[in-house]
Formats: structure tokens, C-alpha cells, sequence
């Protein structure tokens, strides 16, 4: 387990099979709360200017980075005061930590909160910081391309 | 005043059925509207009127010499007169349409503000300001070397009217102030204020975005220089707003926009003005939405003005009082006088939360900072849950927002 990854070890395909046995939106709901809930607290030290992302509603900080290793791996961490996006960033983490910047690049976040029922998160109107969110995580990966 | 629309007694049934957007279902749930302080929806009348235009005489104004040109042309001056008689105006000439309420205060922070500020002169609006009467009036501090001050609030959500005392100077050469607060629903004491301006000799705006649909007004008693609203806050269309200024004021100020309409005659060399009110629109004018704006002013004068503000103050204290009831909500402004806008957090739990869960049960409301950004930051909160009535809401829908909110907070225990 790398230092950065806090996140349990749930498999996209597991996520996947847990939204899939939830019927209703209350059902869908609760557990993207319950996600947010259980989201590990980000460090203090690491909530700062340089990790706010700009133009959400509440308050989302987002630290990314490469982890070294053959190959090497994007990892992140994140937090928000809003349990919503708390539990967006859950799913993020899931989709997208571990995964090599040439497969960040290829994944399609946004296509998979849509299989997941998670559409009414997406649209921009909502302004979560989730585009701000996967945008930054795709442009660390992009610069580190190879 | 139309006769044919003048209902005698307020009945709220009546009202609702003339709004088509009101009866629909959202998520499976009825939908209760209490997003009023951002949008109104608009009146069937209203609709009607904008899609006659468009089928039968969509036409431009002011220039076309053929029968759609005049008739689009009289109804557009029509308007412009029905906004007078609504807003008490002395003549047509003081009525400016404009995008809405933000492109008026834009229009007198740079048309005004140009030729009247310069360093030591002072702009003084207050802490519960709009976003847009805040901003343009910095950019034309920057622009001029005016200084902005800021009359400050009491917990309560009112103005602290002692410091605005302290505050007015032979220095404030305007004061700019919103009538009713879009996020604390504060009515506020604008008469009493523009009487205070002028004994310096200070000009005065009255942003009345959040005003015009809830009382009526009359700019003339009133003695302000500049009137502000948005048409689509008032069962208007929307891209249609109102500036009204006093004329001596407006004849002395230059232009805003150059471009069609607003010239006498063009030379390379030097160009003339047209008269007022075209001065001040450049360009093809938002005809239907002028139009539109007319119809809905005139089914609201319809009513019985008075009965509806009994009515909104009503629903607005039934609707504290019940909000006030539930554990863990804190009510953000709290003034004696207010109107329609109620904005609340509750404990631990984010307004963007909220938001969402409320949706589900049919219940729009508005959940940020309300582009009162100053405001959040007094009451040491970063965003509101905001409901806001309009003469179409009953205590049934406060009763359905009441339920939705004691729902909601289940999701988050």
C-alpha cells in the first residue's frame, strides 16, 4: 500500500455490484453518503492554496501526485465539508487511484458515475468541484505521459 | 389599471392556476416552487403576449415604416409607458430598459460614476448588497479614486442605521442601497435613507430586484435618483430590466453603449445623441421581453397590491415560525420586517447537502452564497439553504418544506 493511499481497497467491479443491488435513489443516496462518511480525513498540512479546487460550493481540496514505481501509479487524496462530494471523491478514488497515467487518461469517470445511477452529480449547474476534480487528476497524468 | 384583470379579493387557488409551470410533478412529487428570489415563473398571460409577438407581429422597432414595424413599435412604447404608471414615474423619458437589474446599476456606476466621482469623493452602499451593487461600484472606485463604504448589519440581518448615520458625509456623493435583501429577506428603511442622502447632497440607487414584486413603489415620492429591478423576478420575461432615473440626471450623463438607436446623427467627426431614453439603448432592444414585462406589471397592478403584501408577510412569519421549530436549524436574518427570502444552515450538515435531498421531494430552493458572499461571511457561515415566496405559495408547500427538511436531516444522523 503506497503512503498516499488511505482509501480501502474496494475494486471498481465491487462499487459497481453494490450500486447495482441498491434499488431506489434513497437506497443510492445513503450509500454515496455512507462512502463520504467513511472517506479518510485528509491531513491538515495538505489543505492549503495550492490544493483548494476553485468554483464549487463547498469547500474541496485535492492533493495528486505520482507515485514512483514500475510503472508508476497516479494517487490522490481529498476532502469536502459537503458529505456529497465526499463520497464523490470516494468513487474517484476508486476509479482512479493506482491506475498508471496512460490508463487515467483512457478511463471515462464521468461514463462510469452514470452506470453507477450517479448521473443527477455531474451536471456542471451542481458545481461540486467534480470536473474541477477529474480535470486535475487527467493533467498531472497527461504531463507524466510517456 | 386594466380593468378586465382587476381581481377584488386575493384568492391564492386563483392566482396559482394562472401559472402553468406550478402544476407538474417533479421526481414523482408535486412541485413546490420556493426559488423566487432567483426566478418567478410567469403568469399564462405573459406567455400568451410573448408567443403573440412572435406569430403575428415580430417585427424591429423605431425604423420599419410598414404595419408589424408600428404595431411591434407601439406595443414596445406601450410597455415603456405601463412601467411608468408601475413605478410611479413622472414621464417615459425616466424609463431605460436594460438587461435587468445588473446592466442598470452597471449603466450608472459608468455612466454616472465617469463624469460625478473622483479621489475624496465616497460611494456608500451596505453589507447586505447583491454581488451587482457591490462590484460595479469597486470598478468605478478603481476607475475614478472614489473610495467604498459599507454600512454595516446587525445580527438581525438589519442595517445598522446609527453607523450609517456616522458614515454620511459631504464626501458620499451616492449612496446605493438594495430595498429588500435577496438572502435575509430585510426590508429596509429606503425612504428614510434617501432622505438622510440628499441632505448632503449625496445621489441616490435603490436596487429594487427583490422589491418591486412584493409592495408597490412610487419613485417619485419616493425622491431616489435611480431605480433599479429585473423583469423576470416580477412574472417577467427574462433579458428585460428597468432603469429609472431622475431626468435631469440622466440628460446630463453621456452615453453607455454606442451603436444603433441611441444617435441622432453619425459623422465620422462627431456624433449627436438621441434623446432620452434612447440614449441609453443601443442596439435592437429585447422587444418581446419589454412587451412581456408590460403585460405581467399590469396583471400584478391588477390585484389588489396591498392584500398580496398581507399575504407574502403572512407566509413569510408562518414560515420562520414553523423552520424555527425544527432541531439544529439556525435562521440566517432574522429582521422584524422581512419578506419572502429565508435563508437557514443546519447544524453539521453542509447546504449543499440539502440541496439535493430537498430536489428529490419536489422542494426547489436555492442552496450557496446567494452572490452575497459579504454576507455569508458576517454570519460565519460559507453557504444558506434559501426558500423564498411568492404570492403563488400557500403554507401547504412551507408544510411540504418543513417535512422535506426534517427528512433530509434522517440522511445525515
Amino acid at each position: 500500500m503506497s503512503p498516499m493511499s488511505t482509501q480501502n481497497q474496494m475494486t471498481l467491479e465491487e462499487l459497481k455490484d453494490n450500486f447495482e443491488f441498491l434499488g431506489d435513489w434513497e437506497q443510492r443516496f445513503t450509500y454515496l453518503l455512507d462512502l463520504g462518511k467513511k472517506l479518510p480525513e485528509m491531513d491538515e498540512a495538505d489543505m492549503n492554496e495550492q490544493t483548494l479546487v476553485h468554483g464549487c460550493q463547498s469547500t474541496v481540496y485535492l492533493k495528486e501526485q505520482i507515485e514512483p514505481g514500475d510503472p508508476p501509479t497516479i494517487e490522490f487524496v481529498a476532502t469536502s465539508d459537503a458529505y456529497i462530494v465526499r463520497g464523490l471523491i470516494a468513487i474517484l478514488q476508486v476509479i482512479y487511484n493506482g491506475k498508471t497515467p496512460q490508463q487515467v487518461i483512457e478511463t471515462d469517470a464521468v461514463g462510469t458515475l452514470g452506470e453507477l445511477g450517479l448521473e443527477e452529480h455531474l451536471s456542471p449547474t451542481r458545481r461540486n468541484g467534480l470536473h474541477a476534480m477529474i480535470g486535475r487528476i487527467r493533467a498531472l497524468a497527461e504531463q507524466n505521459q510517456h | 389599471l386594466n380593468p378586465t384583470t382587476t381581481q377584488s379579493a386575493f384568492d391564492v387557488e386563483t392566482i396559482r392556476s394562472q401559472f402553468p409551470a406550478l402544476d407538474q410533478t417533479v421526481h414523482g412529487k408535486p412541485l413546490v416552487y420556493l426559488d423566487n428570489a432567483a426566478t418567478s415563473q410567469k403568469p399564462q398571460v405573459v406567455i400568451d403576449a410573448i408567443d403573440d409577438y412572435y406569430r403575428t407581429y415580430n417585427s424591429n422597432v423605431h425604423r420599419g415604416l410598414h404595419a408589424l414595424s408600428e404595431k411591434a413599435t407601439a406595443a414596445f412604447e406601450g410597455a415603456r409607458e405601463k412601467v411608468r404608471r408601475f413605478i410611479g414615474a413622472e414621464s417615459v423619458e425616466s424609463v431605460i430598459f436594460t438587461r435587468g437589474t445588473t446592466e442598470s446599476i452597471n449603466l450608472v456606476a459608468q455612466s454616472w460614476g465617469r463624469t460625478n466621482l473622483a479621489v475624496g469623493d465616497e460611494v456608500l452602499i451596505t453589507h447586505m448588497e447583491h454581488h451587482s451593487n457591490i462590484v460595479p461600484w469597486q470598478l468605478i472606485c478603481e476607475q475614478t479614486g472614489a473610495t467604498l463604504k459599507v454600512v454595516p448589519i446587525t445580527d438581525a440581518g438589519e442595517l445598522d442605521m446609527d453607523a450609517f448615520a456616522s458614515l454620511l458625509s459631504e464626501k458620499t456623493k451616492m449612496v446605493a442601497v438594495v430595498a429588500v435583501s435577496n438572502s435575509l429577506g430585510t426590508v429596509n428603511p429606503v425612504a428614510q435613507i434617501v432622505a438622510a442622502a440628499k441632505q448632503v447632497g449625496a445621489a441616490t440607487l435603490i436596487d429594487g430586484a427583490q422589491s418591486v414584486q412584493h409592495g408597490e413603489v412610487d419613485v417619485t415620492s419616493l425622491g431616489c435618483d435611480f431605480y433599479c429591478f429585473s423583469g423576470h423576478k416580477v412574472f417577467g420575461p427574462t433579458g428585460i430590466g428597468v432603469l429609472y432615473g431622475r431626468r435631469e440626471l440622466l440628460d446630463a450623463m453621456p452615453p453607455y453603449q454606442g451603436g444603433g438607436d441611441m444617435i441622432q446623427s453619425v459623422t465620422f467627426e462627431k456624433t449627436e445623441w438621441n434623446v432620452l431614453p434612447y440614449k441609453f439603448e443601443a442596439g435592437t432592444p429585447h422587444v418581446e421581453g419589454g412587451i412581456g414585462l408590460g403585460v405581467a406589471l399590469d396583471w400584478l397592478d391588477g390585484l389588489d397590491r396591498q392584500a398580496v403584501t398581507a399575504y407574502e408577510h403572512e407566509l413569510t412569519d408562518y414560515g420562520m415560525q414553523r423552520l424555527g421549530e425544527i432541531d439544529g436549524l439556525r435562521l440566517i436574518g432574522t429582521a422584524a420586517n422581512k419578506i419572502a427570502a429565508m435563508s437557514f444552515v443546519l447544524d453539521g450538515i453542509h447546504a449543499y447537502d440539502i440541496g439535493p435531498v430537498l430536489d428529490r421531494m419536489g422542494v426547489a430552493v436555492r442552496t450557496g452564497h446567494h452572490c452575497t458572499q459579504p454576507v455569508m461571511d458576517r454570519f460565519g457561515v460559507q453557504a444558506t439553504v434559501r426558500a423564498s415566496v411568492a404570492l403563488y405559495n400557500t403554507r401547504d408547500e412551507i408544510d411540504a418544506l418543513v417535512q422535506s427538511l426534517v427528512k433530509a436531516k434522517t440522511f445525515f444522523e
